[in-house]
Order: structure tokens, then sequence, then C-alpha cells
């Protein structure tokens, strides 16, 4: 099996002009910013919140709480895999009763990612309201999870993979669509 | 599998990547515990059966607790309520467990060397929760866990281990694993309990049977329970044992000013250890068993989760 590179799907400029409309819409749809907080999923959800919160803070002078979370012992998946993957810390440095909280995850798939994260946020407390922010949503939901916000839709094949890559973790900024070939 | 084991038996066949990776896969599960909803569901549909040949109270809640905050459930089997006392074998008694198919066992057993034995005739995980004189793996590494938090890292310090060594699989565990960390280990305590053959189990590790030389310049201090069993005339009276190597405040004085204290626990207050010492600030008791669980939930959700091997990876969703 090779992986080939179909196309580029967004420039690093074009996920800085994203990341922008996301934030607006954040704060534009969430009726004020007081009990607002961002909750980055690992792994590429974590830079991509942290991004979100200082465009807000840029805009508008409010610091926005910034999460992480890792839902790793929430997968469903964990009894077919071998090794058992690496937990790693969820930190979430306030009290999610009552908050109003926008998960962010890099690319909205299956759904099952949301729907770990979900539960792991939800042993933390009670927040009052969830919604989800995605970079990317490339279709095939395996559950009943849609996307509050959404950086830009892409048709996919179930074969292909949308790799997103961002300057804090990867060499490179940009995100482009895949294809494993035989 | 990462961790690259099938079974815990003990510390001495671990490398010390192996201790880092278990280490640090405890942080997330620290962390854990300090939330409201604290049960889990990722080993949900496991079992683990906690067989212990040997009355023990902390271990056995520690790893029946770690088991069901994952998810999974427990079978627990007591000694004393056992066949073993209408003369079942270990092997018979494990191989009964073993087929109502538990995911994993983990063992207590009063002679060194039993979770080995168990282990290469079960096709399950097996963990030894303490085998005789021998070692006493999940204690060390939480002991390993609680020092690495409070001093930022073991490489360098000076630990002096305090009480019956020759009896002790905590120490021996212990010796195990604070010397791949390059730790000076100092063993203290009445001459027949700590014999020369001690000193060859790691490098670094040295014998003094002055417990105010011993304590001069420690970074951690190991109190070990005295088993009351051990000490009588003529040999030894508790009496002596007090006068001679309790820890008090005093001694403690000559440890550094930030010495960590640790304590396996049962504690027995007044006999090897001052209770001024065991509720002062310097103790880390508590922590140790809080810090147990977590090493216990760390090691069940790597040894018992997860597919065979073998198994075709996943694609990432």
């Amino acid at each position: 099996m090779k992986v080939v590179e179909k196309r580029q799907l967004l420039s690093a400029e074009e996920i800085g002009r994203t990341l922008q409309r996301l934030a607006h819409e954040i704060v534009e749809k969430s009726g004020g910013t007081k009990d607002l907080a961002l909750i980055g999923v690992r792994r590429r959800g974590v830079p991509l919140s942290q991004r979100l919160a200082k465009i807000i803070h840029t805009f508008s002078g409010i610091e926005i709480p910034v999460g992480v979370l890792d839902i790793t012992l929430y997968r469903d998946d964990l009894s077919t895999v071998a090794p058992q993957p690496v937990v790693q810390s969820t930190e979430i440095p306030f009290d999610v009763d009552g908050r109003d909280l926008v998960l962010i995850d890099d690319v909205l798939y299956t759904g099952r990612t949301v729907r770990a994260a979900m539960n792991g946020l939800f042993d933390l407390g009670r927040p009052r309201r969830v919604r989800l922010c995605v970079l990317i949503d490339r279709g095939h939901r395996e559950l009943p999870i849609e996307a509050s916000f959404i950086g830009r839709g892409v048709q996919t094949s179930d074969t292909e993979i949308v790799e997103v890559r961002l300057n804090e973790i990867d060499p490179e900024e940009r995100v482009v669509l895949v294809d494993r070939v035989p | 599998m990462l961790l690259g084991l099938q079974h815990l038996l003990g510390i001495e066949t671990l490398t010390r990547e192996q201790i880092t990776f278990i280490l640090d896969q405890a942080k997330p599960f620290q962390e854990l515990q300090r939330n409201p909803l604290k049960k889990l569901a990722t080993l949900r549909g496991k079992t683990v059966a906690i067989a212990f040949f040997e009355s023990s109270t902390r271990t056995r809640i520690s790893f029946t607790t770690a088991a069901s905050r994952l998810g999974a459930d427990t079978m627990n089997l007591q000694a004393e309520a056992s066949s073993l006392k209408k003369g079942e074998s270990l092997l018979d008694t494990v191989r009964t467990l073993d087929a109502m198919r538990p995911d994993a066992i983990v063992i207590r057993h009063s002679s060194s060397g039993a979770p080995e034995f168990v282990s290469q005739r079960l096709e399950i995980p097996v963990l030894n929760a303490g085998d005789g004189t021998h070692e006493h793996p999940t204690q060390a590494l939480l002991d390993a866990l609680t020092i690495r938090d409070r001093k930022g890292s073991l490489e360098g310090l000076n630990i002096t281990i305090l009480g019956d060594i020759l009896h002790s699989r905590v120490a021996r565990s212990n010796i195990q694993l604070l010397s791949k960390f390059g730790t000076r280990i100092t063993l203290c305590g009445p001459a027949m309990w700590i014999p020369r053959e001690l000193e060859s189990l790691a490098p670094n590790v040295r014998r003094s049977f002055s417990v105010e030389d011993a304590l001069s310049g420690a970074d951690v201090v190991l109190v070990l329970r005295v088993q009351t069993e051990r000490i009588h005339e003529p040999s030894l009276a508790p009496e002596e044992y007090i006068l001679c190597y309790q820890l008090t405040p005093a001694r403690l004085r000559l440890a550094k000013p930030d010495a960590l204290v640790l304590h396996p626990g049962p504690m027995i207050r007044g006999l090897e250890i001052d209770p001024a010492v065991a509720d002062g600030a310097q103790s880390a008791v508590l922590e140790q068993v809080t810090n147990g669980l977590a090493i216990r939930m760390a090691l069940l959700y790597h040894l018992v989760g997860g597919a065979p091997p073998d198994a075709p990876h996943p694609a990432k969703g």
C-alpha cells in the first residue's frame, strides 16, 4: 500500500483566513462570550483551539479559556487495536459546569472521535451547551453528529485521507487529500 | 504492545525505558482521580481475576478499584475463604479461575516465584501483587512515581531504606528500580536484617548500621513495616528497635530539609515511625496510596486492553 497526494485542499494562507472566519462565527452565534470556552481535541484540535482563542482576543479583547481533551480512554475501538494507544493528559483548567463549550477538531469523518470527546467531557461535569467546530468536514458519518462551525466541506471517498498539517506539530502548514493505492 | 510486556512479574527484568513509560502513563490516570465521575468504560466487558493467597487489604482494594474504575469486572479470591485450606494446589486453583475466562490475573502469594510459575502455565497476563520475599513491583512503581512527582526526577537522589530489608519484597523491588536510575541507596537496620549479599543486588547500594549515618543527606527515607513476629527476645526486643531505628523528628532532621518520607503501609505508629513524622509535612504516605491506583490503572490498561499483537491495524477514524 502506497500513499499518494491527490490535491491540496487548503494552503497556509487559506487555513489562516478560514480560522479568522470561524472565530468570528463562534463569537457571533454564541450570544455573548460570558461562559464561552474552547476545548481542543488531541492532537491537532489543540493548536487550532489556541489559534482561534488568539484571533478572538485580537478582534474583541476577550480572553476565552482553552482546554485540552485526550479521548484515548473513551475510544470505541480499543478492543480491536494492538498495541494499546498511549494515554495523554486532559488539561481543562476550568469548571465545565454551566459552560458554553465549543469542541475543536481538525477533521470530522465518522463522528466517533466526537462521540468519545463528549463522553470524556461529561465525566468532567455538565456543560450548558456543547457545539462542534472543525476545519474540514469530509462526510462518511457513522453516527448522528454534525458540526456547528465548518471550515470547509470536502467530498471524499473512503480510501482517501485528509491530512491537516499545522506548523505547531508538522514541518509544513497546509491541508492535503491523499489516497491509498495498492 | 507499546510496553513490550505480556506480564508484570518483577522490576528486575524491566528496562529503564519500560519503567519510565509506565510512570509517564500513570499521569493521566492520576488526573482522573480528581474527576467528579471516576468510572471509565475503557475495559468494559473484561474481567480481572484477583487471586490473593496471602492476606492484604490495601493492595487488593487498590487493584480491585483500579480494575473497576477502568470499567472491568473483577473476580476475587481470598485465601482464607478458599479451597486452599482444603488442600488444593496453586496450579489447580488458578486453572479453575482461568476456566471462568478472566482477561488477566493479579496474584499475591507467600512463595517467591509463584506469579512466574503461573505465567508459564496460563495464556493471560499475570500481574505480581507481591510474592514471598521476592518482589512487589507495583509498590516500587508507585513509590517511584511519588518520588518523581515531588523531586522532579529520580536521577542522583540519596535514598535510605530503613528496617527489615531481608524479608522485604518492597525493599527488593525498590532497590531494583531505583538503581536503574542512578540513585545512591543506603540500607539501614539491625545487622541480622541486612546481610552483605544485599549490596550485590545492584550498583550503588551500601549498608549502614547507624541510623544517624544512614539518614544524613538523604533525599528520600523509605520506612519499612517491622513485622512484629520477627522482633522478639533474645535477638531484638521492640524497645531496642525503637531506641535504635525508629524514624523520629530529631533523626529526620539529619536528612535534607526537604527529604520525603515514604511508607508502604500498614504503618505501625510508635514502632518503626514516630506519629509526628507519619503525619508531618514531609510524609507522602497518602499520596502513595492514590498513586498506587494510578499505576495499577495504567498497567491494567496496557496489559489487559487491546487486541492480540497480530491483529490488523485499524484505519484512523
